[in-house]
């Protein structure tokens, strides 16, 4: 899902950068907070981001014949809510722009909006729905997991194809090529997001009961 | 021991949805980044774009790459890993 450096040009560049600022900004600030009330879980907060570090590094065969990645940005969503994740997609991808030469900083904005924000809202939103709709803790990681990775990549292609419309089909022709790269390949690895985001939230609910309680994640309360 | 049973039988899956598509008969299959096929429309839609901005630095070659890419998954899995270990140690204390 990286957009390559300078592969949009500069007026998307602005855009997408300050469309993302001000979640990352939130994001920061509920950091802090989430810190200062609940010290016991600044530890698992870490451990989300670190998850969000290893499967972004994973670059896994589809059955496409391409390969991509996961996004590990559900898990972090679902704990502590998903502008928390807008920091922690920041950091990855600022790691994988600056040492890796994938994405890159002109692109960060528009790399942030898809992994850091579409993707963890997504996930967040469907997490607190399917729970609030009595569906089991499971189904609710796997679901918000999965199609959370999954919208991370269509948002990467509707942004390619409204900087590269294409000549003759539009915006929308130009959509459906890049979906047709991005959102092909990614359909086995967002299930696979889903099912290592479950190993991990199970390890969770066994030994971390207690900062999963105090976050509110055991029960299927509404939290904002 | 149900917790082991669930996540082992996670994990298999796993590993056959990665394994799966290596051993598929896939026509043209290269196995290359979703990343790069894009790059390639770009070049189909609009043949006159360019990139106007380059990477600060590239990794010098590919070894280094995924040396860079496993130093990332490794910070990850320990950080993680320390986390659960530490988790269960503590859970195993009060027990």
């Amino acid at each position: 899902m990286h957009i390559m450096e300078g592969f949009l040009p500069a007026a998307h560049c602005v855009g997408w950068a300050a469309a993302s600022a001000p979640v990352v900004a939130y994001g920061a600030w509920r950091v802090k907070k989430i810190a200062e009330e609940h010290p016991n879980a600044k530890l698992l907060l870490a451990s989300s981001g670190a998850f969000a570090f290893v499967l972004s590094a994973l670059k896994m065969p589809s059955v496409t014949g391409s390969c991509s990645h996961p996004t590990g940005t559900g898990l972090g969503a679902m704990l502590f809510g998903p502008s928390v994740m807008a920091v922690m997609g920041t950091i990855v991808l600022l790691f994988q722009a600056l040492l890796l030469a994938h994405g890159g900083l002109t692109t960060l904005g528009a790399n942030v909006f898809s992994m850091g924000i579409v993707g963890p809202f997504v996930s967040y939103g469907i997490f607190k729905a399917v729970r609030k709709s009595g569906g089991s803790l499971q189904i609710a990681v796997f679901l918000a997991a999965a199609l959370g990775d999954f919208a991370t990549y269509c948002t990467t292609s509707l942004q390619l194809a409204l900087a590269f419309p294409d000549p003759v089909s539009g915006i929308a022709g130009s959509t459906v090529k890049f979906l047709g790269i991005f959102a092909l390949t990614q359909v086995p690895l967002a299930i696979a997001e889903g099912l290592l985001t479950v190993v991990v939230m199970n390890l969770l609910s066994k030994y971390s009961e207690g900062e999963l309680k105090s976050l509110n994640i055991l029960s299927d309360g509404a939290r904002a | 021991m149900k917790l082991l049973r669930n996540n082992t039988f996670l994990m298999v899956l796993v590993a056959l949805i990665v394994i799966v598509p290596l051993a598929l008969p896939l026509a043209e299959a290269e196995f290359s980044g979703a990343d790069d096929q894009a790059e390639g429309v770009i070049a189909q839609v609009a043949p006159d774009y360019k990139p106007w901005f380059s990477s600060i630095w590239e990794p010098p070659s590919g070894e280094i790459e995924s040396l860079l890419f496993a130093l990332q998954a490794a910070l990850g899995a320990g950080v993680l890993c320390y986390y659960i270990g530490f988790k269960r140690g503590q859970a195993k204390a009060r027990a």
